[in-house]
């Protein structure tokens, strides 16, 4: 940890530490509140949800709800639950991620090492295209995925995903490697070591943290990703998040809310999992120097 | 010892006449071969289809696309559009409020969370996580404890403050706000990571010698400490205005853009007359709207901030 | 385990079942794009999934809810861009000639005569499913949608009558309000409202303005007293649902009707699945009666799957066998005696069914004679999305704003031109 030099706001006085306590403890329960309903309400019984409000404890627990979710609710005429979309997504997210984290560490290097004429004006224009709202491009990918012949498959999915991951990997990539001394490069080139040879010799070896934040970030929103998901899987090889949708947004029928957060919770575990295991590596990495500027 | 060997390499080379071989012209070429198919995609993909929503919007596309220009029949149409004016309305409040909340809440928690706390790393987790869960999750859970007879204000009532009401969800005029709400509850997170990262990369030095100077920590604080962070602020802007005018999923699954159509955002406009009202023609110019905007904002401003950062 | 052992007997099974009948027919899947998810719904689909593969066809289900139907129609349109439409998808109403318009679909008139379907289906049935003459989709069911859903005990507690006409509800509202329950359950979202205007306006205006209003889109009708006095209705309904009714999915507002708070319920016959499910009996527990003035009109939604031209000769054959299995009368029974709905094809009998559907069946033949069938607007029955959604937005934003009657009914005619 970075030597803080008397840092603090409130030095070594009792109520300035109350005050910084309780202000982040006041703000932890805002944020825990939403968990904590669901996972309370997950298992409890339907009754119990009926009868008690939010907040109160379940009268007892239960879980019958995580187990349906997981294996009998109804998605559609199967009624399997979430257990097969679960690795449906699994199958698709992991070479996407894999791939546009490749793919955008590549062009963050040619960025910021291999600089030529009109390079920073391509940046750029990469950067400007990430604002595009994804229901634009669904008419027309459709189109194109049909021409290219990938059209409702896995591997379509994937070329979609990456295809709008980019940017925010080169993002990534480009303003890690920027702080990244020129000299090391150079060196390296006058020693004759080509284009590949540096990447992998020199500047891979120092991209772990960056690496880490990419991953994170992308497996993050193509994981809870629904629009392209719905729109260009269909059937058995539908993603997490249709299946969920399905689910919860069922038109007749009692409202099964406890089985509804356990399918909402089961859906958001790996990207929970990866927060609370990794979250301190993404700061880390974030530190190093992601988003710098 | 490798330098002295390509040193006389080098001599070698330098002292034969220079001939570019086949290799050299490739390995010039990469960097242009490697950023080549991101290129590409980024024009087909992105500005190609910002052109066919464009043409689209030019056109009189109801349920397929058609391809005959037609004047600015839609645009028209669309400016004579009650529910399109709330959505514009809809986006000005959202974006501000979601993006300063979110600005606010995340450099509080940093300079909080900058203060040699203890358990810094299981507080900093309970911030981040929301980040985890999808638009669906978020506007589940949140639907339901902003519901009035169900959540909130069910239980603050059953502590026996009967007359406190918490309705905005259900009321036209507040359930923007309501959105705003469930909206930086996701995403304070991601920026309290990124000004916790800008804090500990500030160098000490600046610090220590304006306490020699004598300046008390508040306005350290305030005159030295988040004037650096500029590039941070930059940065949280750019990703935070990204998600706000992104913001579909997170309407659909809150307040399916009711009541009514109160809390209708561009993107969910788009969505309805795109692709349910059969009116892709219309879907297609409040893109090209939508699009415009985002571009008249953060364009000069991503040139401003880069201009800078090559001076600086 | 068991299911993929069960999954491999059934494929088993099936091969051979389809190496066996190979001579006579081939085997071939059938993509079914719908939004019936939820468990009773699900059923009814299950039982065609059932009859299909028993012969010999497999059935690959492709279920997208949400917005009763938008997030599908989304997927839809892009598979159809991307050239693999699937075998078929739930699309009902003008919709379907609007589809038949981009040259897409199939012709199904060989089915179509061979099982006599013109014979079989009532003319305002069967012109829906036609696209130029030729037969582009099936029909499902006929969904009676003016209903009124009322538990008689909330009323005797209230000592209220249960209304006939919009002014007898007025005073019934009122009692039940004192009594301290709610009058009308309700769930706020836009196409409730719709469903509850449509009533109100067929009441207030009989069959006759309510076609040339809705399906003529005739302005002098649209714009004119008889709507401005519908709004108004609508108002006082409106004054008689509670606070919370925001956003509300309409089950919960059935099941507060089941439950006893609130005394009545707009909505289609769909809502009968649901006293169904809670074990009430029509009649005793809960009483299915025409919307206040509209006894004798009958506002009807049929759900049908369209049918997509095909490629394979597999899977053609397998979408004949999709679209004859559908109005075979086994299937009609079950999924009807499932949803709540009375089978679209005529002739069957209504032993099994329920006294409501029963009802409804006799006012499906005795309405088209009087001339009092109508289609419903609310449910895409009537006219093109883009005017359906135009109005959609008239009726719920005069339910939460106090926009006046006459600037409504002004609004409704704007709405009708929409492109």
């Amino acid at each position: 940890m970075a030597d803080h030099v008397q840092r603090q706001i409130a030095g070594p006085q009792v109520l300035g530490r109350i005050v910084v306590y309780g202000l982040l403890v006041l703000l932890a329960l805002y944020y825990l509140m939403p968990l904590f309903v669901m996972l309370s309400t997950s298992v409890k019984t339907l009754d119990d949800i009926r009868g008690g409000n939010l907040i109160a404890l379940p009268a007892e627990v239960t879980f019958e709800a995580w187990a349906k979710a997981w294996s009998s609710a109804c998605t559609g005429v199967d009624c399997s639950g979430l257990r097969g979309n679960f690795w449906n997504s699994v199958s698709f997210v992991v070479p996407a991620v894999l791939i546009s984290t490749l793919i955008g560490a590549f062009n963050g290097y040619v960025l910021t090492m291999w600089r030529f004429r009109g390079s920073d004006a391509m940046f750029t224009l990469l950067m400007i295209g990430c604002f595009i709202p994804f229901q634009v491009v669904l008419l027309p990918m459709a189109q194109t995925l049909g021409v290219l012949g990938i059209a409702n498959s896995t591997s379509g999915l994937i070329f979609v995903h990456v295809v709008y991951g980019l940017a925010f990997t080169t993002l990534f990539f480009r303003n890690f490697y920027v702080s990244v001394p020129d000299e090391l490069a150079k060196a390296a080139r006058i020693d004759g070591a080509g284009f590949f040879r540096i990447f992998w010799r020199i500047i891979l070896p120092l991209s772990p943290p960056i690496i880490v934040v990419c991953v994170i970030w992308q497996f993050t929103q193509i994981w809870n990703d629904f629009l392209f998901g719905v729109v260009f899987s269909s059937g058995e090889r539908q993603p997490i998040t249709v299946a969920l949708n399905n689910l919860v947004n069922t038109s007749t029928g009692v409202k099964e809310y406890n089985v509804d957060m356990a399918a909402a919770i089961i859906a958001a575990l790996p990207t929970l999992f990866i927060y609370v295991v990794a979250g301190k590596y993404f700061v880390r990495g974030l530190t190093a120097g992601a988003v710098k500027g | 010892m490798q330098s002295s060997a390509s040193a006389q390499a080098g001599a070698v080379a330098s002292a034969v006449a220079p001939r570019r071989s086949l290799l050299d012209i490739i390995e010039l070429a990469l960097p242009r071969i490697v950023l080549g198919p991101t290129l590409l995609v980024s024009v087909v993909f992105v500005y190609g289809f910002i052109l066919w929503t464009g043409w689209l919007s030019f056109t009189e596309s109801r349920m397929l696309p058609r391809y005959e220009f037609a004047g600015l029949v839609q645009y028209i149409s669309l400016f004579g559009n009650d529910r399109w004016w709330v959505a514009v309305r809809n986006l000005a409040v959202f974006s501000s409020l979601f993006i300063f909340v979110c600005l606010a809440f995340g450099l509080l928690m940093a300079i909080l969370l900058d203060q040699r706390i203890r358990a810094e790393g299981f507080l900093r987790s309970i911030y981040l996580y929301p980040m985890a869960l999808s638009f669906i999750v978020t506007g589940t859970a949140w639907k339901w404890i902003l519901n009035p007879g169900l959540g909130f204000e069910r239980v603050v009532q059953q502590l026996g403050f009967s007359n406190f009401t918490f309705d905005w969800l259900v009321n036209p005029k507040m359930s923007i706000y309501a959105v705003v709400i469930a909206g930086a509850w996701q995403s304070s997170g991601f920026v309290l990571a990124l000004f916790l990262a800008g804090l500990r990369g500030i160098d000490e030095s600046i610090i220590k010698a304006a306490q020699v100077d004598g300046a008390s920590m508040p306005r350290i604080y305030w005159s030295i400490i988040i004037p650096s962070l500029r590039p941070v602020f930059f940065s949280a802007f750019i990703i935070l205005a990204h998600i706000a005018i992104k913001s579909f999923d997170l309407v659909m699954a809150l307040t399916g853009g009711g009541p009514g159509f109160s809390s209708d955002l561009p993107a969910t406009f788009m969505y309805a007359f795109g692709f349910t009202r059969n009116q892709i023609g219309l879907g297609a110019a409040s893109a090209m709207m939508m699009m415009m905007t985002v571009a008249a904002v953060v364009v000069p401003l991503m040139y401003s901030e880069l201009r800078r950062q090559r001076r600086g | 385990m068991k299911q993929s052992t069960a999954r491999l007997t059934l494929t088993a099974l099936t091969l051979a079942t389809t190496l066996a009948f190979s001579a006579f027919s081939r085997a071939g899947e059938v993509e079914v794009l719908h939004w019936w998810t939820s468990g009773g719904e699900a059923k009814s689909v299950a039982e065609l999934k059932k009859i299909l593969e028993a012969k010999g066809h497999k059935w690959k289900d492709f279920a997208v809810a949400g917005g009763g139907g938008e997030n599908a129609m989304t997927v839809l349109k892009s598979r159809v861009v991307s050239g693999k439409p699937p075998t078929a998808a739930q699309v009902k109403g003008p919709s379907i000639q609007e589809w038949g318009r981009e040259g897409v679909l199939t012709n199904l008139d060989d089915v179509a005569k061979g099982a006599n379907w013109d014979g079989l289906l009532p003319a305002v049935v069967s012109n829906v499913m036609k696209y130029q003459g030729h037969y582009v989709a099936v029909p499902v069911n006929v969904h009676r949608v003016n209903w009124m859903w009322v538990n008689p005990e909330v009323f005797k507690k209230a000592g209220a009558k249960i209304p006939t006409t919009w002014q007898e509800f007025a005073v019934a509202a009122d009692k039940i309000h004192k009594a301290g329950f709610i009058a009308v359950a309700h769930g706020g979202q836009p196409w409730q409202d719709a469903t509850v205007f449509e009533s109100v306006a067929l009441g207030v205006g009989g069959a006759d303005w309510y076609n040339r209003a809705f399906v003529n889109l005739d302005t002098s009708a649209l714009n004119s007293p008889t709507m401005e006095k519908s709004f108004a209705t609508l108002r006082t309904v409106q004054k008689s649902i509670d606070k919370d009714a925001a956003n509300r999915d309409w089950n919960l507002a059935t099941a507060m009707v089941i439950n006893g708070k609130a005394a009545m319920q707009f909505m289609g016959d769909w809502a009968k699945g649901e006293f169904t499910a809670a074990g009430k009996s029509p009649g005793k527990d809960y009483i299915c009666m025409p919307a206040p003035g509209t006894k004798g009109a009958f506002t009807f939604n049929i759900d049908s799957f369209i049918m997509f031209e095909q490629k394979s000769a597999d899977a053609r054959e397998a979408q004949r066998a999709l679209a004859s299995s559908i109005m075979e009368p086994q299937f009609q029974e079950v999924f009807n005696l499932n949803k709540g709905s009375i089978p679209a094809r005529t002739g069957m009998s209504m032993a099994k069914f329920d006294q409501c559907a029963k009802d409804s069946s006799a006012e499906f033949e005795s309405s088209a004679k009087s001339k009092k069938l109508v289609p419903s607007w609310a449910h895409g029955m009537a006219m093109p999305a883009s005017v359906q959604g135009a109005m959609f937005d008239v009726v719920t934003q005069f339910m939460n704003s106090n926009m006046t009657p006459k600037a409504a009914a002004a609004k409704m005619a704007a709405a009708a031109k929409s492109k």
